[in-house]
């Protein structure tokens, strides 16, 4: 489409139009209680669930413990258990009570001292019974994990105090780095942001294009000289600030509240924060162009968005222990990139091999996305 | 077509064809438009729902692309210079984009934005435009808060911020009550007048027309005649007759005359009958007044929607209805009221939809409830569905309590709503099949209702089409048997022809009437005037109350001094309305 000459297409033309509809834009944002719930509220609910609701670390399981026959070393075993801060022993009598404490979910493992523990340690090896409830793999494993040291420690402890010895073949001293209080807040958190910053920015873009159309109201805005910049412009600068004030509010929650370390710069932080939040916007506004209804532009940019920005972000699940094919789908996704940005500048610092290529992806997807929905919007209807 | 100087010519489309494909059907909106609208005039663009109207609107203004063909607006090429034209051309879609939870004053300020209004010439334009429009007051309010009439004065002032020298309207008196509708071509006559505005504007009333200094009417896409109203009225001088019989009920009469060989056209007209003939036809008053006592006939001035059903006649084969009449209803409550209310209450929060209603409806009666969006006829009519309880008062539909046995109720009555409420994806038969399961009919009961529906509506050669696909008027058809399926003693039709073309408007009638013959009663809401004449009785609803009751006739005398001559139905309306709203002011 070509201007004609005769047109007054000057640029204070242009930016009144411009300042029009994004001030019309704030309006709206201010009288609807919705979109400020979802950019301010939601942010709040999701993180105060994450930060303190979900937890991956196991602590405090409970696990049911049956010694066939008491005595001082069983005690002595059982102590070690007690005082450990990841298990809540519940002491059972037979072995059938603590199957049923099990199924009843009353108890996450067994923990079998047969009668002849004490007399298999005089002969140098004390084996236990472990059952461990499989049905949460997760936790499953760090629990046998867990137990399995509380055991080994005992023997070492018990071959101290006895002067005799313990093989210990390798002697492991940890030191984490990164996250060295191996809390799974200070990792989960921080991607928590990228999930919240998908939801701004997609599905609130998303929904108030398409109301545009299912109101008529775009009809009439296609019908004045507003031109189709001024019109994505219009809608992206309101929810760029609205997407930035809900990142800042859940980095401030992040800092203060769940003490979380920033080890980087918060510079690096804004940039990778600004090109996630123009994809996510460019990813909104090509929905709802193309779907124009209110429904299914929400039910897209949850679906397509953020459910896999949940998934396969990286946020909650491990990319590089996902199968080949399912990995190969994570590039496409925008959180991806931003989750790995956010967790090392959190926890990490300002790694660079990490941050540029994560950044370059960010923009090419910020690029894409908002030329993809400049080409496809014209002035026409249907 | 007469020559027009270039200069005089405002919009010009030269054989302009537009098809949109709908699912796997091919639907040709516009075949070969031809038309022009002239500088400093009003071009009424007139024709029934999917006529055109509106994709012709949107070509002229760039949002829409001609298949083939050009269309020009103000000497621009709409297609390939679609900013220009926008530039310079004020447009207001049918449902304008007025944002709703923007306040009248931030709507004007938003469009003047986009238009580019100087900040210091804001003011007053502003004023101008709300004076103009009687929104001063409202400048504070949202625009969702309005009422349609006022959304509809808002979006034309906000479409005239920056004065256009074209303006584009697609049917903004839709949906809009009497009186603002005379207030809206109240504006537009002035604009026309005053500033020389060029005005082409779209509608479905045939009455509008006479507001045009140009009709273009248009119908299945193409256009059948573009001329003033006074040349297609003077086309039909010598074939309208009025025939008026004292103690027959206008609408027998009429129901009498529309059988008759010759013609063409007959509508219930105050006391009597109002008939258009055919070509050459003259009334032979002893075989057209057969059977009517002591009636008179006498001609009567042609006018514009004659002309309108003429063309649409001729075009369209005559659809025949078979007399609905074969079997009457059986009484089963005597003599007493079949619809009661008495003293009806509806309360949402603080605010009464409907207070203190009374009316009674007998049995075989055609009942109206007249009134503007918003005065309590659907809150009424959903009370007698027993779909929404009552605050305070009585209702009893067909003998039962509406509030308590309000399913007992529903067995007795038929429900057409403005929606039609068909399965757009389901066929005609299997929306037949629906229903009558819905309504409890089954085995051979079932069959034959649905053979009947199928025979007495000619719908059978579209038994197997998806109903999505039907025309308006079919789809008006296939909602009515759906809701004749169980025989029911009561029809409820809520704005049952809005939207539909005057023909399909005209048969439909014909049915109620006949089902009415049979023993029916129908009690039916509609915002057309001149519908109300075909009701026994009726019932003027504004803001809640019940301003005017009575036959036709009354209810116009009701609303004039004793010794004025009969008003028109909408000059009732209105006039009962500027009352009440008169009454209200001084208390």
């Amino acid at each position: 489409m070509k201007a004609s000459a005769d047109l007054p297409m000057g640029f204070a033309r242009r930016w009144m139009r411009l300042r029009g509809l994004v001030r019309k834009e704030f309006v709206q944002i201010m009288r609807d209680p919705s979109s400020i719930a979802i950019a301010f509220l939601l942010p709040v609910i999701l993180l105060l669930l994450f930060g303190y609701g979900v937890s991956l670390d196991a602590e405090h399981v409970a696990i049911a413990v049956v010694v066939d026959q008491p005595s001082d070393l069983t005690a002595s075993f059982t102590g070690g258990l007690v005082r450990s801060r990841y298990f809540n022993p519940i002491f059972l009598p037979t072995m059938a009570e603590a199957e049923r404490a099990m199924r009843e979910r009353r108890a996450s493992a067994i923990v079998r001292l047969r009668s002849d523990f004490a007399e298999k340690r005089l002969r140098g090896s004390a084996p236990i019974q472990v059952v461990i409830n499989g049905t949460d793999a997760n936790t499953g494993r760090l629990v046998a994990g867990y137990l399995e040291g509380v055991w080994t420690a005992w023997l070492v402890e018990e071959a101290r105090a006895s002067g005799g010895s313990v093989v210990v073949p390798v002697e492991v001293e940890e030191r984490v780095w990164f996250n060295s209080r191996i809390r799974s807040r200070d990792f989960l958190v921080p991607g928590l942001i990228a999930i919240i910053m998908t939801l701004i920015g997609t599905l609130l873009t998303a929904m108030v294009m398409a109301r545009e159309w299912e109101r008529g109201t775009m009809e009439a805005l296609l019908s004045t000289p507003a031109a189709i910049p001024e019109i994505l412009l219009g809608k992206l600068i309101p929810y760029f600030v609205l997407g930035a004030g809900g990142m800042l509010q859940s980095v401030a929650m992040a800092l203060w509240l769940f003490e979380v370390p920033l080890r980087g710069s918060f510079l690096a932080l804004l940039g990778s924060a600004t090109l996630f939040l123009l994809a996510a916007l460019g990813l909104g506004l090509l929905i709802s162009i193309v779907s124009k209804n209110q429904f299914v532009a929400g039910q897209a940019a949850i679906l397509g968005t953020f459910l896999p920005a949940f998934i396969l972000s990286g946020f909650l699940f491990d990319i590089s222990s996902m199968p080949a094919f399912v990995r190969g789908i994570t590039y496409l996704i925008p959180a991806r990139y931003f989750v790995a940005i956010l967790q090392t500048v959190f926890l990490a610092g300002n790694v660079r091999s990490i941050l540029i290529p994560n950044g370059i992806a960010l923009f090419v997807m910020a690029v894409l996305f908002l030329g993809l929905s400049r080409l496809m919007s014209r002035k026409r209807l249907g | 077509m007469t020559p027009t100087e270039p200069a005089k010519v405002v919009i010009e489309a030269r054989d302009v064809h537009k098809s949109f494909s709908a699912g796997k059907r091919l639907v040709r909106a516009l075949r070969g438009v031809e038309l022009i609208a002239r500088r400093g005039e009003v071009t009424g663009l007139i024709g029934p729902d999917g006529s055109g109207k509106t994709t012709l609107m949107r070509m002229i203004i760039g949002l829409l692309v001609p298949d083939s063909g050009t269309i020009h607006a103000l000497g621009r090429d709409a297609t390939r210079d679609s900013l220009a034209v926008q530039a310079v051309v004020g447009y207001m879609p049918q449902r304008f984009g007025l944002y709703e939870d923007l306040t009248v004053q931030e709507n004007l300020e938003l469009y003047a934005d986009l238009q580019g209004v100087p900040r210091g010439a804001r003011l007053e334009r502003f004023q101008e435009l709300t004076h103009m429009t009687g929104l001063g007051r409202f400048s504070g309010r949202l625009a969702g808060r309005l009422s349609g009439g006022m959304k509809q004065k808002l979006g034309l002032a906000c479409t005239l911020v920056r004065t256009p020298e074209l303006l584009l309207l697609d049917e903004p008196t839709v949906g809009v009550d009497p009186q603002s509708r005379r207030e809206l071509w109240a504006i537009i006559d002035r604009l026309v007048r005053d500033d020389g505005l060029s005005v082409f504007v779209s509608t479905l009333y045939l009455d509008e027309a006479e507001h045009c200094d140009r009709v273009v009417i248009i119908h299945e896409g193409e256009v059948l005649g573009q001329d003033s109203p006074g040349v297609y009225s003077e086309r039909m001088r010598g074939r309208a007759w009025t025939v008026m019989a004292a103690g027959v009920k206008p609408r027998a009469i009429q129901a009498r005359l529309a059988r008759v060989d010759g013609v063409l056209d007959a509508v219930v007209q105050g006391d009597g009958a109002r008939v258009v003939g055919e070509v050459g036809w003259t009334p032979e008053p002893s075989r057209l007044l057969a059977g009517l006592e002591g009636a008179t006939l006498a001609p009567a001035a042609p006018r514009f929607e004659d002309a309108f059903i003429d063309m649409l006649r001729s075009r369209a084969a005559g659809v025949e209805i078979a007399a609905p009449g074969e079997r009457p209803i059986p009484n089963r409550h005597g003599d007493g009221p079949v619809i009661e209310v008495e003293d009806v209450q509806r309360r949402f929060g603080d605010f009464y939809a409907v207070k203190g209603v009374t009316f009674q409806v007998a049995r075989g009666e055609v009942f109206g409830l007249l009134g503007a969006n918003g005065a309590g006829k659907s809150t009424t009519f959903r009370m007698l569905c027993g779909l929404l309880p009552a605050t305070a008062g009585r209702l009893r539909v067909a003998g039962v309590d509406a509030r308590t046995a309000a399913a007992t109720a529903r067995e007795r009555l038929g429900y057409m709503s403005q929606k039609f409420s068909l399965y757009g994806y389901l066929s005609v038969r299997q929306n037949l099949n629906f229903f009558s399961s819905a309504y409890g009919l089954a085995g051979a009961r079932r069959g034959d209702r649905i053979r009947w529906a199928l025979d007495q509506f000619q719908l059978a050669p579209y038994a197997d089409a998806q109903s999505a696909d039907l025309s308006l008027g079919y789809k008006q058809r296939l909602a009515l048997a759906c809701a004749l399926l169980h025989e029911p003693e009561i029809l409820f039709l809520d704005e049952p022809t809005s939207g539909v073309d005057p023909l399909a408007r005209r048969e439909f009638w014909r049915r109620i009437n006949a089902l009415a013959e049979q023993g029916v009663t129908v009690l039916v809401t509609t915002h057309f005037m001149e519908e109300a004449e075909y009701c026994d009785r009726l019932a003027i609803m504004a803001a809640g109350k019940i301003l005017a009751l009575g036959a036709p006739r009354d209810v116009k005398r009701s609303a004039v001094a004793a010794g004025e001559a009969e008003p028109t139905m909408e000059d009732a309306f209105i006039r009962l309305i500027e009352r009440d709203q008169g009454s209200r002011d001084t208390t």
